[in-house]
């Protein structure tokens, strides 16, 4: 993984991150990798690896609870994200949840348009329509939802409220699109509905997906990292991993011998 | 066997107690509902709610010249409406505002204060409410008997179920939705009052209706706050009426009994309506 940070084809530069929710237990420990641009890296390791906590980090989500302690850096564009305006960095890193949370107080309207609502940047009704119905045509929500767009409370499938949710995210238009599980409460349908959205979307942003589901990374992913115990155990092609791990324990867990 | 059929019997008998004491709690309820509607009804008519209060002097006359006795209690709808208008305007943004806090706060030892005497306020009697304002509103602002000091009184006794309610309603939020708001870069002070709040609105407006439900057939903090009386009076600065004054009032005069009923009656109604549409609201605006 080149170590200069200038490499125009980089998009996060995670250098040295450690992350404790309780003093001296820390649930990330001294990561370094580069995530790079416009491509899919999948994370993945078996569960409480710390796979969230570092999506979370990325998206400066940790600062919401003041017990969790960060140390280490993360670089995006020469600029260390833990060092500017919490707002700016989540404006260009976008976050999908492992549950879907809509706003349920706005319609679906609103809510593709709630990152730009909510940080107070006003739009004409003709761009607004517009980036509305180009976002929910990305994520393949426009034919179902296009009669519906200004009631309240309407009722959307699981998989339905997830693409609304990325519809959300991607609206804003960010550099850096952050998915922690973002399919696992989702069926088959609607699962490969979103991996085919995320491919169709790397053209457009840098993608991190936190996955449980190999064969999901398999698909989709260009880089996949394998975490263990808070430990970046590996961290290469998807490809080069799933054929030819470098360790052990990345072999093991490839095979389902634990996780 | 024997065993099994001695506990079958065992049950019934349990399950017809249960009934017969559920008909002996409600018989009670039911009849005073029955005795006002019954006493009450017939006198609901327009000039009930278009004229003012008979005083005595009226009640008298009518009672010597054998004429019904004329009159509404026009006066003490509109100084309901006033006072209790009033007080939520003073208590509800503040209640709201605190309930945050606390939900927000909730393991800072500020909150547990708060908390602590929210739940000592919920518990004194209305009529120290009433002492209260009149010694700080009637006596050093107002200068003599006022609606709005009758507005402070139930304002501070609506305070800490209009906090509680804030309070439940906002921690009932899944965190997600928060963090849904903040991930896309808003300030913390519109994820709350954008996001935050009108997600927990049916719990809100619930509490907020019960609140005033509960305050708004309060008696004696009205006494020594708002006095009462003979006209309808819009100057908050003044001795305003009130629907449970009138009720007072129509007591220690023998002539105008009845008037009680129908008072109490048009009370309970406007109490129901709130209640029901408190419960409505809650169904029709409850998220998931
Ligand atoms: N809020 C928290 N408070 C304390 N410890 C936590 C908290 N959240 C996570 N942890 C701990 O941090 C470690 C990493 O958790 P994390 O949620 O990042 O795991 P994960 O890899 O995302 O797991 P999963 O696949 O189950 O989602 C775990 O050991 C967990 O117990
Ligand atoms: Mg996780």
């Amino acid at each position: 993984m080149g170590n200069t940070i200038n490499n125009n084809n980089i998009a996060l530069h995670i250098e040295d991150l450690s992350i404790a929710y309780t003093k001296d237990k820390y649930a990330v420990k001294g990561i370094n990798a580069d995530i790079y641009k416009n491509t899919i890296t999948a994370i993945m390791g078996p569960s409480g690896c710390g796979k969230s906590t570092l999506l979370r980090a990325i998206n400066r989500m940790h600062e919401l609870y003041p017990e969790i302690k960060v140390t280490g850096n993360i670089l995006m564009k020469d600029q260390n994200i833990f060092k500017i305006n919490a707002m700016e960095v989540r404006q260009k890193i976008g976050m999908v949840f492992q549950r879907p949370n809509p706003f349920p107080s706005m319609s679906i309207y609103e809510n593709v348009l709630a990152g730009y609502s909510l940080n107070g940047i006003k739009l004409k009704k003709e761009e607004k329509d517009r980036i509305v119905q180009e976002v929910l045509e990305d994520v393949g929500l426009w034919e179902e939802v296009k009669d519906t767009l200004h009631k309240k409370r309407t009722a959307l499938s699981g998989g339905q409220q997830q693409r609304l949710c990325i519809a959300r995210s991607i609206a804003m238009k960010p550099d850096i699109l952050l998915l922690d599980e973002p399919t696992s409460a989702l069926d088959p349908i609607s699962t490969s509905k979103i991996e085919e959205l995320l491919m169709k979307l790397k053209d457009k942003f840098t993608i991190v997906i936190v996955t449980h589901n190999m064969s999901q990374a398999a698909r989709i992913s260009e880089y996949s990292m394998f975490m263990y115990l808070g430990d970046l155990i590996e961290y290469d092609l998807t490809k080069k991993m799933f054929t030819n791990p470098n360790d052990k324990r990345t072999e093991q867990y490839l095979t389902g011998k634990f996780g | 066997m024997n065993k099994m059929k001695y506990r079958r019997y065992k049950d019934k008998a349990f399950l017809y107690l249960m009934f017969l004491i559920t008909i002996i709690a409600i018989t009670p309820l039911a009849s005073i509902i029955f005795e006002l509607v019954a006493k009450g009804f017939n006198q609901l008519n327009i000039s009930f709610f278009t004229e003012v209060a008979p005083t005595t002097l009226d009640s008298m006359l009518a009672k010597s010249t054998g004429n019904p006795v004329k009159g509404g209690i026009a006066n003490g709808i509109v100084g309901t409406l006033q006072i209790v208008g009033i007080a939520s305007l003073m208590a509800i943004p503040l209640g709201v505002f605190v309930g945050i806090y606390l939900a927000e706060n909730s393991n800072k030892k500020f909150s547990t204060l708060v908390s602590f005497s929210t739940d000592l306020l919920a518990g004194i009697p209305s009529i120290v409410y009433g002492i209260i304002a009149y010694a700080w509103i009637v006596i050093k602002i107002t200068d003599g008997y006022s609606g709005f000091a009758g507005s402070v009184a139930l304002s501070i006794m609506m305070l800490p179920l209009v906090i509680r309610s804030t309070e439940e309603s906002i921690k009932m939020i899944p965190a997600s939705l928060k963090e849904a708001s903040l991930a896309l870069g808003t300030s913390y002070r519109k994820t709350i009052l954008r996001v935050i709040l009108p997600s927990a609105m049916s719990g809100l407006f619930t509490g907020i209706l019960l609140s005033i439900s509960r305050v708004i057939g309060e008696t004696a903090p009205l006494i020594l706050t708002a006095l009462g009386s003979q006209v309808i009076n819009l100057d908050i600065t003044k001795p305003t009426s009130a629907i449970p004054l009138l009720i007072w009032e129509f007591y220690n005069d023998p002539y105008l009994i009845n008037m009680i009923w129908s008072s109490s009656l048009f009370l309970m109604l406007l109490v129901l309506i709130f209640n029901i549409s408190a419960k409505q609201i809650s169904k029709r605006w409850a998220i998931q």
